[in-house]
């Protein structure tokens, strides 16, 4: 049996695509001219959609809406963005790369949109910064994790508006040194993911740098999402190293701290969980005191009682119910960054065009949610903040978790200096780090 | 007598239809149809080992290391022409097909698929583990240059279209006369009864062969289209639900043509931009009742919906 | 230190394996009588899970007996295999009897996605810890071992799982005819057996397997959205190495790569990722039919 067409099939199928294409054109739009359109990408669907996506949803919203309506706290009081209002376009981050490289396009010509916030996941960064650059649409990155988007290009109209992931294990090794100087081994048990060999390697080196005669033992790459870690844990009773560190978040965190206590590995072991403070609230007494926490930034339990500080945490936490975690901050800043970076920039007439609301962003210091942030690397597109990290305590008195012998270091002194790949810094001896 | 048969008028026309388009269509649609087209194009070579019986669960295997081919070929040989490179990628693939292909050849049904599933989910694993190759993250593909000349990213992308869209017509037109010969003629005897195809004095591993390297090179072409029209490979694409979307799409587009695999492909990455629109947090369910009711309602998928008013000879 | 690590391998590799059987079993057994290989048992298994979590949180929270819990998981288990084997066979499955065995996979792939989203409708995004039986029983230490008991309570499930079943096989007339079907399902219903109802009855039974693999497993992790689609993945490698339709060689597969994975982890760790496609595949390679699966005849 050949295969044959028939005419009218083709006709058909002519018309079926041609229609659907029809629809996809964008609509005559009333004037854009009084609006501020932006997109917000994140994870809705998968095993990090709960954990971490659709706070970054929440956190956007919640702020958006706070910008509409004035009732964001000094000195961001004033309604709208450059006067206008903020609609947000939320739009799925988890199909796949090249789908949303299609998506990032749709935003900008089916969708019209006048900026595009977000992005978790560093495959989905790395592929649409140029894509953003070739549309000369203006991108603010709100999480992502991997330096490597500034640290091996150039971008024109993208921006990230929170830290990398290297300040998380220097932030780690300095904190464990200097409580307990002698340490002679360490352990670690990540993803086998970049974001897992990353934290890992910038941990080790750092501590390795600081004290050359510490040995890396053990190292254990897992399965993302394998939820099964007992011969894992028996590998590190056999191995008795004095630290594990270990970058896991979301569930596969929860079910490791799960298996791990029920075995006693916490006992004789230092644990340094640079990711781990968003699952307390839901492990409360089952997280043992004791091990070192962060939360990829001076977030939620870190963010400092500011009043920008408190007014986010305390709306989140009724609106939502649960304590922000780390991205809807790092969502919230990128938005309240657009805000401040359009208002700059405009002259109080049109709307700003998206390279003037870039150049604003340069170098931009400001006040966030709890933090400051400093627009101060890669020529003013790369953000830093101070990091923070501390020992986990739960409150058996009132039933809440808490992190006790809090350090914060301060920007300079966990991040590369401009124009310095972070791998290379560390293995240089933190060249240029300020840590008064 | 058969009805006339008008594929290749067909094509010819959907060729110019479709280049004519590429200059009005928005950005966006283009990089929807260079991404249907280099997946309809894989699906060409499902449907030709479909019609067998056979289904591939590990055809991203090709289409990684087409996308992959064209990565490292960018980053450690400078090269980036854009048919130089698909050529790189077909050939890659190819020759990894011809290799596989003899161990293949001796499954049918399940365990050939899942035969396949597990060579892709190694490459996959290979790939996590290379951390010069960027791990999970992957790495950006150098922009894609034509005949030396680097032109404007508008330009850039409206001949990589041409050039998807050529391909892709010309894949249909070479697996169309490659049905018409011998060897493609036994692909529905072998699913009908291999035995007598044995009988006849066929060699049904020599048919299975042949159409798993032509599955391969497809793959590889398309992998590295679509790695030119991303700017990013990763190892997703070698990932087992890489390889059930294109099964997927196969299955909607039915066997009846060549050009149903690009008709279902294209249907389908609309389906899937509308329903991530309009319906973010259910969109899976979305596609999962799109599959259940074209295998329930129209097994001969959406192509044969088309064909119901042609008569039968 | 050798002792001690090998002992290791072989508790983890033995643990492990149960746990992989306990999640694989239904699905083999399905396969066997069937010939359905059922992707929507990752969502049986997420089904289970996510109920027991719920019934177990519910449950600690109004303080009733701890030990009680347990019994919960069972009844979680029960309920969901029984409510989904029921819509699934009735409801779709009957509808493709005949068809392409592989058009089939693509049918329950289908149920699967659907179900993935009806999972976060009913249950939301939130994750949901349930993890208070899990160190109920306490610990042993075997020498330089240090166990958790509930690991060795589903050491003690699988093999439970596993006797029961080989006996209702082999030792009662009802099993006989299971195995009667599994062998050649033209020949059984020609002798008069009502495959129909073989077919709802074990896919039912397959059903609560699946949803008790959820269910057992839900103390130990944190309940969240993505739990079926790695644990398809892994019941399909057990299966297939196994063979497909038979249970002791779910058993075998799951021994094999539960040691292997063990091995692997405490002896050379890079290797962990790759251990059970390279099983798989080299299974599929050497003996295609798997390990104790039996050949496929020809007929003209």
């Amino acid at each position: 049996m050949r295969t044959a067409t028939s005419t009218l099939g083709l006709l058909a199928m002519a018309i079926g695509v041609a229609a659907l294409f029809l629809i996809g054109l964008p609509a005559p739009v009333a004037s854009q001219a009084e609006k501020y359109r932006v997109g917000v990408v994140t994870l809705l669907a998968g095993p990090f959609a709960a954990s971490i996506g659709v706070p970054a949803k929440n956190g956007a919203e919640m702020v958006a809406e706070a910008i509409n309506n004035g009732t964001l706290p000094a000195p961001y009081a004033t309604k709208g963005v450059a006067g206008r209002s903020l609609e947000l376009v939320v739009v799925d981050e988890s199909t796949g790369t090249a789908k949303q490289v299609t998506e990032f396009r749709g935003l900008a010509e089916r969708r019209e949109v006048d900026a595009v916030v977000g992005y978790l996941v560093a495959g989905s960064c790395l592929a649409v910064a140029p894509v953003a650059d070739e549309l000369k649409m203006l991108t603010l990155l709100s999480t992502c994790s991997t330096p490597r988007i500034f640290e091996e290009n150039d971008f024109k109209y993208v921006y990230r508006t929170s830290a990398h992931l290297t300040p998380d294990g220097v932030t780690a090794a300095r904190y464990l040194l200097k409580r307990m100087p002698n340490v002679k081994t360490i352990a670690g048990l990540n993803w086998n993911m970049a974001y897992g060999q990353d934290a890992w390697r910038d941990f080790r080196l750092s501590v390795q740098t600081l004290k050359p005669d510490v040995e890396a033992i053990n190292e254990q790459f897992t399965t993302f999402g394998g939820g099964q870690y007992g011969a894992e844990i028996s590998a590190l009773l056999t191995k008795k190293p004095t630290v594990l560190h270990t970058a896991f978040a979301g569930g596969d965190f929860e079910a490791f701290v799960v298996q791990m206590t029920a075995r006693g590995l916490h006992q004789n072991i230092q644990m340094v969980m640079t990711a781990g403070a968003g699952s307390m609230y839901r492990l409360l007494d089952k997280l043992p005191d004791g091990v070192f926490i962060e939360d990829r930034g001076p977030y939620s339990v870190f963010a400092r009682p500011t009043a920008l500080g408190n007014w986010f945490r305390t709306t989140y936490e009724q609106r939502y119910g649960i304590t922000p975690p780390y991205t809807a901050y790092h969502m919230g800043q990128a938005v309240l960054a657009f805000k401040i970076a359009a208002d700059k920039a405009s002259k109080g007439g049109a709307k700003p065009a998206p390279e003037e609301i870039g150049r604003a962003l340069e170098q931009l210091k400001f006040d966030a949610f709890g933090t400051t942030v400093h627009m101060s690397r890669s020529r003013g597109h790369q953000a830093v903040t101070e990091s923070a990290i501390g020992v986990y305590k739960f409150d058996k008195a009132k039933s809440v978790p808490t992190v006790v012998d809090v350090t914060y270091y301060p920007a300079d002194c966990v991040n590369p200096p401009d124009g310095t790949k972070g791998e290379a810094w560390i293995k240089g001896g933190f060249k240029g780090a300020r840590c008064d | 007598m058969a009805a006339r048969d008008r594929t290749g008028a067909a094509l010819a026309g959907a060729f110019v239809v479709f280049v004519a388009a590429g200059f009005f269509l928005p950005s966006w649609a283009v990089s929807l149809v260079i991404l249907s087209l280099a997946r309809g194009i894989v699906a060409l070579g499902l449907v030709v080992q479909f019609r067998s019986g056979l289904v591939s669960f590990g055809q991203a295997l090709f289409f990684a290391i087409g996308g992959y081919a064209v990565g490292l070929a960018g980053l450690k040989l400078r090269l980036t022409d854009m048919i130089v490179l698909t050529v790189i990628g077909v050939a890659a693939a190819t020759l990894l097909g011809a290799g596989l292909g003899f161990l293949m050849r001796r499954y049918r049904e399940i365990f050939f698929a899942m035969l396949s599933l597990g060579f892709s989910m190694l490459f996959y694993g290979l790939l996590v583990k290379t951390e010069t190759l960027g791990s999970t993250d992957g790495f950006n593909v150098p922009a894609p240059t034509i005949f030396g000349a680097r032109l404007s990213a508008l330009a850039t992308r409206t001949l990589l279209y041409d050039l998807t869209v050529a391909a892709a017509a010309g894949a249909a037109l070479g697996v169309h006369w490659y049905l018409g010969t011998i060897l493609g003629r036994l692909d529905t005897a072998l699913r009908d009864n291999e035995v007598r195809v044995e009988y006849l004095g066929y060699a049904p591993g020599r048919v299975i062969h042949v159409q798993y390297v032509l599955g391969a090179a497809l793959a590889g072409g398309a992998g590295a289209l679509t790695a030119m029209a991303v700017g990013h490979i990763d190892p997703s694409m070698a990932y087992w639900t890489t390889s059930g979307e294109l099964v997927f799409v196969t299955i909607l587009s039915g066997t009846g043509s060549v050009l149903a695999p690009f008709l279902g492909s294209l249907v389908f990455g609309l389906l899937q931009t509308y329903a991530l629109q309009y319906a973010p947090s259910v969109w899976q369910m979305i596609l999962g009742v799109a599959l259940l009711a074209i295998i329930l309602y129209l097994p001969g998928g959406l192509w044969s919906a088309l064909e119901r008013n042609r008569a039968r000879a | 230190m050798i002792v001690a690590t090998l002992a290791f391998i072989v508790a983890d590799g033995v643990i492990y394996a149960s746990w992989l059987f306990i999640v694989a079993v239904g699905m083999t057994l399905v396969y066997g009588v069937m010939r359905i290989l059922n992707v929507a048992h990752g969502s049986l298994y997420a089904l289970g899970a996510y109920t027991a979590a719920t019934m177990v949180g519910a449950w600690f929270q109004r303080g009733y007996a701890p030990l009680g819990s347990f019994v919960l998981l069972l009844v979680a288990a029960l309920v969901v295999g029984l409510v989904m084997g029921l819509i699934l066979e009735l409801g779709l499955l009957r509808f493709l009897h005949g068809r392409d065995e592989v058009v089939v996979v693509l049918a329950t792939y289908a149920t699967f996605l659907i179900l993935e989203d009806v999972i976060q409708l009913i249950w939301g995004v939130e994750a949901r810890p349930a993890p208070q039986p899990y160190s109920l029983l306490g610990t042993t230490t075997v020498g330089p071992l240090l166990l958790n008991n509930y690991d060795l309570a589903l050491i003690a499930l699988a093999l439970l799982v596993g006797g029961v079943g080989w006996w209702a096989l082999t030792r009662t007339i009802a099993g006989k005819l299971l195995l009667a079907v599994i062998f050649d399902r033209e020949m059984a219903e020609a002798c008069g057996i009502n495959v129909r109802r073989v077919f709802l009855v074990t896919f039912l039974i397959g059903s609560v397997l699946g949803a008790l693999g959820g269910a057992s497993t839900a103390p130990m992790i944190s309940v969240s959205r993505g739990l079926g689609v790695d644990v398809i993945v892994l019941a399909f490698a057990v299966v297939v190495i196994g063979g497909l339709g038979s249970i002791p060689g779910a058993l075998l597969g799951a021994a094999v790569i539960g040691l292997s994975r063990a091995a692997a982890v405490h002896l050379l760790p890079q290797a962990e990722v790759f251990a059970i496609y390279l099983i798989m595949t080299l299974v599929l390679i050497i003996r295609p039919y798997g390990l104790l699966g039996h050949e496929r005849l020809r007929k003209v």
